[in-house]
């Protein structure tokens, strides 16, 4: 269990599940570490500000993390965490270790705008 | 409009999130400022087992023990801001977001702390999280099997040299000076393992690859000759940066970037503190930046009060 406020996926299933629920989705799959924590707290911040997203994480080192850890957009990433962004299902954008406020919201409004 | 405030505090690492505690519990109004994690630094660190009191904790732990004690006297939070403007010389010190929002107060204790110097090179940006690392503990398992360069000679370069053999199968550590900055026993550690090779006197130029790390370009810098090396990826602890730029100019600083503070951690212009990795100072901890935000917090307080 990551220690974090926001909405944990604990299975392949839960993310399906969340994935079909809602249309943009936003999961970061870490673990408790100095390149993640970072990432949670700007997705805590903003959680209100873009309330058409679904923001979630993942802990890393779950078996069923496989999902995010193999897929094929996750290819050669090598540092932590390891964060999706889904639009419809579909991955729009995925980026590897940390990343600050304004590379995240570039990219939901980039990929999100409501 | 403007929100004021008795004391504003810029940045929430160790010494901001002390500076706030000293404040509110004080019942001065006071807002924290801060551009990153809540935490600063601290967040940075897997374990803290010299922080008096408290055997062994998580960085991320004892952070979010400050930021409760600071919120529960009363401090004022915002994190994951961007201050783009200040005016500070005047008795009423005025400080402006980059979202427009301006907060006024009659003292300011600036904490912005320090973060890793970059390598500043060709292809470091590109091929970070894919082939570029500054934290061991984090991304040392990707690396499992690979051969991977090390930059730095400091006591982080040397101990996360060590930790990476336990994935790497090569490691080979590049330093500018034909010495390092370490302690004889981080020297030893590092010397003694076989998994590791050093080349010294000598930097990175380049980092190459198609979409991960590839090769890196070392300029052997008595020589000028450089070099193409195979490696999977790169791992950089060559020491920290203050984070002063923002108020560069408007306080005292030494030619490194660090605020020039007194012992009460009063800075050149009245009203404004210092305290914490920004400051001129030797040694860069929790509890030196705990006492500098206490004693800031103080000074700041009776500097109201008069
Ligand atoms: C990997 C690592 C391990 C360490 N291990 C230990 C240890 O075991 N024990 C120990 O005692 N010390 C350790 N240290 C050192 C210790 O973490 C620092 O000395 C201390 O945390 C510094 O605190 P600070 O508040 O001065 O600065 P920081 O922690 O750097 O906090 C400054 C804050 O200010 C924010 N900020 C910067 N500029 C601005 C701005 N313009 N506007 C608003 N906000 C701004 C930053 O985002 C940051 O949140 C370690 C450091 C590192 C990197």
């Amino acid at each position: 269990m990551l220690q974090t406020n926001l909405h944990e996926v604990e299975s392949a299933a839960g993310l399906q599940k969340l994935l079909e629920e809602n249309e943009n989705v936003m999961v970061c799959c870490g673990r408790m570490g100095p390149m993640c924590i970072p990432v949670y707290e700007v997705m805590e911040e903003i959680e209100e500000e873009y309330s058409q997203v679904k923001f979630a994480v993942m802990a890393f080192d779950h078996p069923e993390a496989g999902v995010i850890r193999n897929a094929p957009e996750c290819r050669g990433f090598m540092g932590l965490p390891f964060t999706m962004y889904y639009k419809n299902g579909k991955v729009v954008k995925a980026t590897s270790s940390i990343q600050n406020h304004k590379q995240v919201t570039t990219i939901l409004n980039e990929q999100f705008a409501s | 409009m403007a929100d004021v405030y008795d004391m504003m505090i810029v940045g929430a690492g160790a010494a901001g999130l002390t500076a706030g505690i000293y404040s509110s519990r004080a019942k001065l109004k006071t807002l924290i400022l801060n551009e990153g994690a809540v935490g600063g630094q601290m967040v940075l660190t897997h374990e803290i087992a010299n922080y008096p009191g408290v055997e062994s904790i998580s960085g991320y732990a004892l952070a979010n023990i400050m930021k409760k004690q600071a919120r529960d006297f009363g401090c004022a939070i915002k994190s994951n801001i961007r201050i783009v403007r200040y005016a500070l010389n005047d008795a009423v010190k005025e400080v402006e977001l980059e979202d427009g929002r301006v907060f006024r107060s009659r003292a300011v204790i600036l904490a912005p702390g320090g973060r890793p110097r970059p390598l500043g090179i060709s292809g470091e940006e590109k091929f970070k999280g894919k082939g570029i690392s500054y934290c061991a503990t984090c991304d040392g398992d990707f690396f499992t099997g690979k051969e991977l360069v090390v930059v730095g000679g400091g006591n982080s370069a040397l101990e996360e040299a060590v930790s990476l053999t336990k994935y790497a199968t090569k490691v080979t550590i590049v330093h500018q000076f034909d010495h390092f900055q370490a302690f004889e026993h981080a020297v030893r550690e590092a010397r003694e393992n076989p998994k590791i090779s050093f080349i010294m006197e000598s930097e990175l130029r380049e980092i190459k690859g198609a979409d991960n790390v590839e090769r890196v370009v070392i300029e052997h810098l008595p020589t000028g000759d450089r070099t193409e090396m195979a490696t999977d990826g790169v791992f950089v602890f060559i020491g920290y940066l203050p984070n002063t730029e923002s108020v560069k100019g408007l306080v005292a600083m030494n030619d490194r970037g660090e605020i020039v503070v007194d012992g009460a951690m009063r800075t050149s212009v009245p009203g404004i503190f210092a305290a914490g990795d920004g400051i001129v100072k030797r040694y860069r901890q929790v509890t030196t930046a705990v006492a500098d935000g206490t004693i800031a917090a103080l000074s700041a307080a009776e500097f109201l009060r008069n």
